[in-house]
């Protein structure tokens, strides 16, 4: 007879470990650490380039730029005035995944940095599992797409704190409807917190930007208490 | 196409298990994967197999056991288990549930196969005369 040896181990435990290790280093630094993640287009770059232009000389920003294949969306970043940013280039992998991460902050200087935000690869599927160390994942989806999309990649949805809808400016021009889209949304996931932005027009972003002023404010007091 | 990096680690910690147990050989790998994990059976079990060829894992299968979603309602307390992707409670509706299974990613168990009648026994070398 062959022989079962029970093993019950998480395939993706190294990854996970390394996660942890991210997550605690970037703790005792009091980063705050978002990853941001959508489908191809929805426009995660572009909120970037506005939250650089917005917020880059009020708050320290780090930003990591992943991409399948260029270096253009970090060139895009660093155009927008970031000043500590890192492309990290996949080369064919749909996700990044923690070891990644690791690589790129092992030569980075976020010492005094507030808030780390991460693009991650465009895909709604398979970067979901893969736990970067961050705070939270930041879904994006915009109005050119199908309002359906949390009902067709609910483990990203459910995964996610906050979702923001962008191209709030193209509404109108296609049968996307943003109640539906909510409504799908909240019902994968009802903790969602919700933006509705456009990066072109500018419309919602003052709502964005002060969600993550508090949300680095919130932060940094703990560490002066403790000091 | 995750899958490719997901059959890399089950190889990976399949490798470091049979070491550590000092196994001759593993002809099969339990995995539980959820309703939720986003991976596709077919996509990994193709990946799994390239990966094993030419390699000490040579011929090892994957059984892949599906897990569903299991919701525990926040309201009125119903368990519940589906294998549709929903997140409302069945009983009241209620959409404030908190998942207790569906994300799983875990390998259950590793096969050994019968010393007495794999060809990995039959080609194991005789123990040198000392
Ligand atoms: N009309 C409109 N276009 C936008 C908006 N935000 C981004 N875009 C455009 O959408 C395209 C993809 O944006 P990008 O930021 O590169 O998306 P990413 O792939 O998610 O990083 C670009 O051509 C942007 O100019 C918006 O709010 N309105
Ligand atoms: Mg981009
Ligand atoms: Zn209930």
């Amino acid at each position: 007879m062959a022989e079962k040896i029970e093993v019950k181990k998480k395939v993706l435990s190294e990854n996970d470990r390394l996660a942890a290790d991210i997550r605690t280093s970037l703790k005792e630094r009091e980063i705050v650490a978002l990853n941001f993640v959508s489908s191809p287009g929805s426009g995660k770059t572009s909120l970037l380039e506005r939250t650089l232009e917005a917020l880059g000389s009020e708050l320290r920003i780090a930003m990591i730029a992943g991409d399948v294949q260029t270096e253009n969306d970090a060139d895009r970043l660093v155009r927008a005035g970031g000043e500590r940013v890192k492309p990290l280039v996949t080369g064919g992998s749909c996700h990044l995944d923690a070891r990644m991460i690791t690589g790129v902050l092992s030569d980075m200087d976020i010492e005094d940095v507030e808030l780390l935000i991460i693009e991650n690869v465009g895909n709604l599927v398979c970067p979901s599992g893969f736990d970067l160390g961050e705070d939270m994942k930041v879904v994006l989806i915009s109005t050119t797409e199908g309002d359906d999309k949390p009902l067709k990649y609910p483990a990203m949805f459910r995964r996610s704190s906050v979702m923001v809808i962008n191209k709030v400016d193209l509404l109108g021009t296609s049968d996307f409807d943003v109640e539906t889209v909510r409504r799908n949304a909240l019902s994968i996931n009802p903790d969602l917190k919700i933006f509705e932005v456009s990066c072109r027009s500018g419309f919602g972003l003052d709502a964005w930007y002060a969600w993550l002023r508090e949300l680095v404010s919130e932060r940094t007091p703990a560490a002066l208490v403790e000091s | 196409m995750h899958e490719l990096a997901i059959a890399q680690s089950i190889f990976d910690t399949v490798i470091r298990e049979k070491r550590a147990r000092d196994l001759d050989a593993v002809d099969k790998v339990g995995l539980r994967i959820g309703v939720l994990s986003d991976v596709l059976p077919d996509a990994l079990t193709f990946s799994f197999d390239v990966i094993c060829q030419d390699s000490e894992l040579g011929g090892c299968r994957l059984d892949i056991e599906s897990v569903p979603l299991t919701l525990t309602c926040n309201k009125c307390g119903l368990s519940s288990t589906t294998d549709q992707v929903t997140f409302l409670c069945p009983s009241c509706g209620d959409p404030s549930v908190r998942v207790d299974g569906g994300f799983e990613l875990d390998i259950a168990y590793i096969e050994v196969p019968d010393p007495l009648s794999t060809d990995a026994a039959l080609q194991r070398p005789a123990p040198a005369e000392s």
